[in-house]
């Protein structure tokens, strides 16, 4: 990316997976054998607390998976995952196009915006608890507050950056708002749009899982907690990883689906993914 | 006078409909019975009297020196380590599925974990915080590190200017926009981070006050909290702002300067990761 592109990045290493070398995947593959061999001989040889060794850890993963316990507790944290995403997306999507599209309205609300979206959503806790108990409500309202920023404001920075000429065209052309909107603004802010909607999935993990380690609400956060303080420490290790893998997946499949979608944009055709 | 009158003129878009909010929060809270919304007056006399100065110093400032020990030394490391994984390519691509696992684990996750290796005192804090805003800074380090021009560096070494130099005057500068988009996207993470740590396992702080206040059904102290939290953020992010418009002046300006007035205003936005 050039330093002056004005399209928000926050560093996605997938694009660019594609373009490297084959026999790069032994060194790869080598290094995560080799960071986990040398765990377990060091958990072997001494004695680091309560860090289990990889195999102990693997075996309490499968023991999750095989005895049927994973699936609860995942779909649980999944459903306030999405269903947070889907009410940031429908509020952030709409009133980011109004902000975009209207500059005095946009100034108005300005200070409001940058107040209220550094406020950190955790800070709601006991407010969400103490008005709707421990819930998917609570979770989905505090992932909400979180998600709703970055998806508005790419869609603001989108429509903002719409080509001069293609809006001179339009007008010339005198196309009707409703077409404008569906051929031009939305196709254009599309791009930021989509990066909106993968951090704000980033996030949405995040905020599920603390809400769930912290309210507490039901989902894998509880269970790391739970395991925790019933001193079972691989089980506890077995759900991390588990979050771990969740983060990983999402975060794959929306720069896969982000590729996918937006194959025709700038920003994904030159270069591979710049 | 013109001046004057523009400068009153910005500042009536920027505030009018803020101070409308307030405006309308006060008088609808004014005779508020409600146990949940105490009058906005009421919560403001406790802030007054709680964080100027009272609880300040047991509660906000360890608070923020938590947040302070994690977040710089994860910017130091980050950019430390990212401009040394830009610069070496085999370095990079052996790590990366590592660093590509560790990222995308919730850092909240690892808060049961690092109560346990590190109890509840402020290390686990600043540990949590520094893991957790490590990755957005050190992948974005990395990736404005490798967008630096290839031929810049040639003309480095051909010049012979020394690795030391060369990382200094050319690396840092030029991967400093991204580097900054990535200390944002970890402000806000790292103050999340503070919270949680701070709700799970902790005997002060801001989060723990809050939480303190809202089992003890003391609402009112909650909200002075939760005021207090957002203002706090704000004030970060304004902090973080003012240096970044210090350290890119020259980037800003070049920008302005290529750029129609209107595509200026569209700035490079944090969002958090």
């Amino acid at each position: 990316m050039t330093v002056t592109g004005t399209r928000e990045r926050v560093a996605v290493p997938t694009p660019r997976a594609r373009s490297m070398p084959t026999g790069a995947w032994g060194a790869k593959a080598g290094f995560v054998v080799a960071v986990l061999a040398v765990w377990e001989i060091g958990i072997r040889l001494g004695d680091f607390g309560a860090i289990p060794a990889p195999t102990v850890l693997g075996k309490a993963l499968v023991d999750l998976i095989a005895e049927g316990r994973i699936a609860a507790p995942v779909l649980d944290t999944l459903t306030s995952w999405a269903l947070g995403l889907l009410v940031s997306a429908a509020i952030g999507v709409p009133v980011g196009l109004v902000l975009g599209v209207s500059t005095s309205i946009y100034r108005l609300c300005r200070f409001l915006l940058d107040f209220l979206r550094t406020i950190p959503s955790l800070a709601l806790v006991p407010l969400a608890v103490l008005l709707y108990g421990s819930g998917l409500a609570s979770k989905t309202l505090l992932i909400t507050f979180a998600c709703v920023w970055p998806i508005m404001l790419q869609t603001v920075y989108g429509v903002r950056d719409i080509d001069p000429v293609a809006e001179e065209t339009c007008r010339s052309y005198r196309i009707r708002p409703v077409q404008r909107a569906l051929f031009l603004i939305l196709p254009s802010a599309a791009g930021y749009l989509a990066t909106g909607l993968r951090i704000a999935a980033g996030v949405s993990l995040l905020l599920s899982l603390s809400a769930e380690i912290i309210i507490p609400a039901p989902g894998i956060g509880q269970e790391i907690t739970m395991a925790q303080l019933g001193g079972a420490v691989p089980t506890m290790y077995a759900w991390i990883v588990a979050a771990g893998v969740l983060g990983i997946v999402i975060n794959f499949l929306f720069a896969r689906v982000e590729r996918r979608a937006l194959r025709w944009h700038p920003s994904q055709r030159q270069g591979g993914g710049r | 006078m013109t001046r004057i009158m523009r400068i009153l003129r910005t500042l009536a878009w920027e505030f009018s409909v803020p101070l409308v909010l307030i405006v309308l929060w006060w008088m609808l809270s004014g005779a508020s019975g409600s146990l949940y919304y105490p009058p906005l007056s009421r919560i403001l006399t406790r802030f007054h009297e709680l964080w100027l100065f009272e609880r300040f110093t047991t509660d906000a400032l360890p608070s923020v020196t938590n947040l302070a020990v994690g977040y710089l030394s994860a910017a130091t490391i980050g950019i430390g380590l990212g401009v040394a994984m830009g610069l070496t390519p085999w370095l990079r691509e052996t790590v990366n599925p590592a660093v590509q696992f560790l990222r995308a684990l919730p850092a909240v996750a690892l808060l049961p974990l690092a109560i346990q290796l590190l109890g509840i005192g402020w290390s686990m804090k600043a540990g949590v915080i520094f893991f957790g805003s490590l990755w957005p800074i050190l992948l974005n380090t990395i990736d404005g590190v490798r967008s630096i021009d290839p031929l810049v560096n040639e003309v480095a070494r051909s010049y012979r200017i020394t690795r030391r130099q060369q990382v200094l005057r050319i690396v840092l500068p030029a991967a400093g926009p991204q580097i900054f988009v990535g200390l944002r996207a970890s402000l806000s993470v790292a103050v999340i981070l503070l919270l949680a740590s701070e709700l799970v396992g902790s005997t002060s702080g801001i989060g723990f006050f809050v939480l303190q206040a809202q089992r003890q059904f003391n609402i009112t102290d909650m909200w002075a909290g939760m005021v207090l939290l957002g203002v706090l953020g704000y004030l970060l992010n304004l902090g973080l702002q003012a240096i970044e418009r210090r350290v890119l002046s020259w980037h800003l300006a070049s920008r302005r300067k290529n750029r129609p007035e209107a595509r200026s205003q569209t700035k490079k936005e944090s969002a958090v990761d």
